[in-house]
């Protein structure tokens, strides 16, 4: 449980850990908490010759509402997001790992992580959020579509720190979200992630679900989203869209869950997490 | 009891031991450093069965600061790795166990080369560069493949069977004659003992000299075996364990690390120092379990046991570890349960596998045997259609027969099966404990009473000639009063964690008339107090505690004798009252400790014609027989029928292991041990895919249930005093853990029988819980 030797810098302003990165190299990595990354070093999984710690860099903290869009900086706890009244968000941050991973992890560091077995990847993909991340050559927004490559792998460039979150503001969606683990501090063995908007009559206007640990990237569960909008929102229909959760998918299995018993779970949590959801909305 | 009137004794006294580890002032192995260290660390072998080609250490070796790096044919020991259990009439077929593998690495985590440097990054940095090539070998993973005609462990053996033994009669005729018999297949999983301190070893050869530092459980016996191995006589070893965080049986071994840090410390003149990595603890620490059980139960209709037969395959891993091959027997003893019978036999076969070494964890062989009793005894129950708990009230020994001669040949020291569980039905009732639940849950309730052999002694029948144990089990103390009155106690258990310096305080404190804050307990060090055996089998009380009170009440004789003298009265006429000795019926006259010690130390004129100085005394206590607590618990589980998911809504356990010492140390005890087994019945698996490579090598993927996964566990106590001991305590270290794992199992299939599940092995995730509902057509919420 000793990791390699690397060095650490904790720059006072974005530009200079922008610069200490493109400086570092390619094995040079952001530090936005360390929950992820330092047990990977110490298990030897990941070996960077250099953290740029984002502690001390101002204005990556907090969030902020206006115009319809909530902005959250990157270095945001994720005690803070769960205690926020961003709905989806805050629920699925609310169970993350323990207390003591939620008061030092944050937002920008799990989803630059790109662990499809997070919780908030599928969060922002379900959202139709993006990232704000500045680089060498300025600043651009990646639309949470395209920001989550492959397993552990996303769009940024090398040479790029994820400054800020944006997701549309909740008002007026319900979400529900369900996650199944063996214990409370485990990642999800799978979760499912829901946003419901009602239309006047009660029926679905516009629904949102995102898959957990369903894949090497987060998902969204577009053919039960299709199933669901523009119909009634009776415990049928809601059962009915979650049977096809697992549609395209084609999950990890492991030890504790072979991939018809993940396919199987999506159902049953895409229903739940749904009628939480329509309860909320 | 003693004089001491139980000022102390029964009392729920907070823990000695906690302040300083609480603040953090402990003293474990990594806080240890010496003048000169060097570090080690250790390369393993990643594959499950390989030959070593060629190991080219030329990168490491040229690192700053690496003095080091060595191989098996590097190092020369008088011997190899001990195995302590030779059964008289039984072959054990036992390889060769070096340190470091010589030529073939059998199981995955074996260490094949270890590097020394002056840093303790670098050499995990110079390990990485050690170039080791390994030509693969077949592996055999699978515990029964093993067993018919897989790839040898090891060629020179010519056959993976370890060994085979037997213990009880001719069940045969039982289950014969029996009207019902029911045979079940179990499957008890590997689990890892986790301790929160891994292991941790320093040794510094010094002018002819040996001392080694390690978290162990045995410092006595570690020293005799440095002294085998090393070609040394034990009287230049002193072997320290000092805080230990923990080992649930894990540290009660000889480990190839310790040996060799004391090989290399004489080899390169330097103290050495090791600290185990979680990932190393779980590859290379002993592991627990791993049975696979045929039992056939026969039963007449009405109910009264007739036969049991259990028939055992168990992993030894790789290798024959210190005591791997005893540990399934400690189960047969115990097998007849709670229950009469008219036989009960056990047959137990070893076998090799390319798997990390068995031996004892928590419970050693009784959890095993609990969970087959228990769960066959709820399997009868439902072929015979007779409610489990009436069924276990039928067979019950009587209260009016102990001691009782089981048909295995031990002899149950005391009981009272019907009352514990009478106790546990006040708590729990089972018809409020069933059903669908509001939310389409399934829940359910399971039992097991049970009881286990512990106090581990007596050597008459655990020695070299009878069981085969190649040493004594008893125990000794040494109680010294100083001259100003303090007392320090020398035990010779090894206290790791279980608060055992509170409880021996407490025990003297009574004796002596003196606070159990002034009372120092001192363990774990070879080179003070007498002999002693160490803490395993939940011997440190029933064992060790007598022997402390056999020893306090020598100091407490020859206490009487001196005020006796010195107050001109018969030494019989002396009572301890009030925390001084007075002479009956003339309180005011009494003398405290300290003023006897006083006349102890400075004797002129003050001590009886003849009387020798001073204020000690030593005990060494060979119990006569083995002590056999016993329980009743009840598990209740919720279902959720669409996951599988099984969430342990309550636990109640009502249990005997004499008169308590101190409460808080029982309850914490049982507390631990139920975790234990509903980690190992819920969560818990220590498992290798089919090429031997390890799944579980962290806690992320070995799930340790926490508080957060366990309901508030509802305790309560009967008292039935062993007359084996005069403390009448039973020892209660690893109840929890045998008996749980069979009343969580009994509850989930209790709440699974309505839908067609009927029997079920361990471990029950959601995933196993849920195939077999899928099997059953499922269940819809």
């Amino acid at each position: 449980m000793i990791p390699a030797a690397f060095d650490y810098v904790a720059p006072e302003s974005l530009d200079a850990a922008l610069a200490a990165l493109r400086e570092g190299g390619e094995d040079a990595k952001v530090l936005a908490g360390g929950h992820s990354l330092v047990p990977l070093m110490k298990l030897r999984l990941a070996a960077p010759s250099l953290l740029v710690d984002l502690r001390r860099v101002p204005g990556l903290t907090g969030i902020d509402r206006s115009n319809g869009t909530v902005r959250i900086g990157a270095m945001t706890r994720h005690h803070d997001v769960a205690t926020s009244d961003l709905g989806l968000a805050a629920k699925a941050a609310a169970t993350i790992a323990d207390q003591q991973v939620r008061n030092r992890g944050t937002i920008g560091g799990t989803l630059a992580h790109g662990d499809p077995a997070s919780d908030l990847p599928a969060v922002l993909l379900a959202l139709e959020g993006s990232v704000v991340v500045r680089g060498g050559s300025g600043e651009r927004e990646i639309a949470a579509a395209d920001m989550f490559q492959d397993y552990l792998t996303t769009s940024l460039a090398e040479d790029e720190i994820l400054t800020e979150v944006r997701i549309p503001s909740p008002d007026g969606w319900g979400a529900g979200y369900a996650k199944f683990n063996r214990r409370v501090e485990d990642w999800a063995m799978v979760a499912v992630c829901a946003a419901v908007r009602k239309a006047a009559d009660g029926s679905c206007e516009d629904v949102r679900i995102g898959l957990t640990n369903m894949g090497g990237t987060p998902l969204r569960a577009t053919a039960a989203e299709e199933a669901l909008r523009g119909r009634g929102l009776d415990a049928a229909s809601i059962a009915s869209a979650a049977g096809q959760a697992a549609e395209g998918t084609d999950p990890p299995a492991d030890l504790n869950a072979s991939e018809d018993y993940k396919r199987h779970l999506a159902r049953v949590l895409c229903r739940r997490a749904l009628e939480e959801a329509v309860a909320a909305a | 009891m003693s004089e001491g009137n139980g000022t102390h004794v029964g009392q729920r006294m907070r823990r000695k031991e906690d302040p300083p580890l609480l603040q953090g002032k402990g003293n474990y192995i990594d806080d240890i450093a010496l003048p000169g260290m060097l570090f080690a660390a250790f390369v393993r072998s990643p594959e499950a069965h390989a030959r070593i080609t060629s190991i080219d250490a030329s990168a490491a070796l040229a690192r700053d600061g690496v003095h080091a790096v060595l191989a098996g044919n590097d190092v020369d020991l008088e011997a190899g790795l001990p195995l302590a259990w030779v059964p008289p009439g039984v072959e054990i077929k036992a390889p060769e166990h070096w340190p470091l593998a010589k030529e073939v690495a059998k199981h995955v985590g074996d260490p094949v080369a270890v590097v020394i440097g002056s840093d303790k990054y670098a050499v995990v940095d110079a390990a990485e560069d050690v170039l080791i090539e390994y030509d693969p070998l077949p592996v055999v993973v699978d515990i029964e493949a093993a067993l018919e005609g897989g790839p040898l462990v090891h060629d020179d053996l010519g056959t993976n069977r370890v060994h085979d033994w037997s213990l009880g009669g001719d069940v045969e005729s039982a289950l014969g004659a029996a009207e019902v018999v029911i045979e079940r297949r179990f499957v008890n999983h590997r689990t890892a003992g986790a301790p929160i301190e891994p292991r941790g070893v320093i040794a510094d050869y010094r002018a002819g000299d040996l001392t080694v530092w390690s978290s162990t459980q045995i410092p006595n016996f570690l020293r005799i075996f440095l002294a085998v191995q090393l070609g040394m006589t034990e009287d230049r070893i002193r072997v320290i364990a000092p805080d230990v965080g923990g080992a649930f049986g894990s540290k009660l071994q000889i480990y190839g690390e310790e040996i060799l840090l004391a090989w290399c410390s004489r080899k390169l003149g330097r103290p050495v120092k090791w600290t185990e990595t979680r990932s190393e603890n779980m590859a290379a620490t002993h592991h627990g379990r791993d049975q696979i059980a045929y039992v056939k139960m026969g039963a007449s209709r009405d109910g009264r046991f007739a036969g049991l037969h259990v028939r055992i395959i168990a992993d030894m891993g790789a290798y024959a570890m210190f005591l791997g091959p005893l540990i399934p027997s400690l189960g047969a003893f115990v097998m007849p349960g709670c229950y009469r019978w008219d036989a009960v036999r056990t047959d137990i076969t070893g076998v090799y596998t390319n798997k990390m070494g068995t031996d004892a964890i928590r419970g050693a062989g009784r959890p095993e045997a609990t969970h087959y009793i228990e769960v066959m005894v709820d399997q009868m129950a439902a072929e015979l259609g007779i409610d489990g708990v009436e069924l276990r009230r039928r067979n019950f020994i009587p209260k009016e027969e102990f001691p009782y001669d089981t048909p295995v040949g031990m002899t149950y020291d005391s009981g009272d099966y019907q009352a514990t569980l009478a106790k546990l039905l006040e708590h729990v009732d089972p018809a409020q404990e069933r059903g669908r639940t509001a939310d389409g849950k399934l829940r359910g309730i399971g039992f097991s009473t049970w009881t286990e052999i512990c106090g581990l002694a007596p050597s008459r029948a655990t020695g070299p000639a009878t069981l085969g144990v190649q040493a004594g089990l008893w125990e000794s103390a040494l109680v010294r009063v100083q001259v100003t009155g303090s007392v320090t106690v020398y035990t010779g258990t090894s206290p790791h964690g279980q608060g055992l310096e509170t409880a021996f305080a407490q025990i003297v404190a009574d004796r002596l008339g003196v606070d159990p804050q002034q009372i120092n307990v001192m363990h774990g060090d070879t080179s003070q107090g007498p002999q002693g055996l160490g803490t395993y089998g939940s011997r440190s009380l029933a064992v060790g505690g007598e022997a402390i009170a056999r020893a306090t009440e020598k100091v407490v004789a020859k206490a009487r004798e001196i005020v006796a003298h010195k107050l001109e009265a018969a030494p019989e006429d002396i009572e301890l009252r009030d925390g001084k000795f007075s002479v009956k019926g003339s309180p005011g006259s009494g003398m405290s400790l300290a003023e006897v010690a006083g006349l102890a130390y400075i004797p002129e004129g003050n001590l009886p014609e003849g009387m020798e100085p001073g204020l000690e005394q030593t005990a060494f206590y060979d119990p006569d027989n083995f002590t056999f607590p016993f329980g009743a618990h009840a598990a209740v589980v919720e279902v959720d029928p669409e996951t599988g998911k099984v969430d342990l809504v309550r636990y109640v356990a009502v249990d005997d292991c004499g008169p308590p010492i101190n409460p808080n140390l029982i309850d914490g005890q049982i507390h631990g041990g139920i975790v234990h087994a509903v980690g190992q019945a819920l969560f818990e698996q220590m498992a290798y895919d089919e090429d031997g490579q390890l799944l579980t090598g962290s806690f992320v993927s070995y799930a340790l249930p926490s508080a957060a996964e366990l309901p508030s566990f509802e305790l309560d106590r009967t008292i039935t005093p062993s007359p084996v001991n005069s403390l009448g305590v039973k020892g209660v270290g690893e109840a929890g853990t045998i008996a749980a794992s069979a009343a969580v199992t009994n509850a989930v299939i209790d709440a699974l029988r309505p839908v067609g599940v009927d029997f079920i092995n361990m471990p029950l995730t959601p995933m196993r819980v849920w195939g077999a509902l899928q099997e059953k057509g499922g269940v819809t919420a």
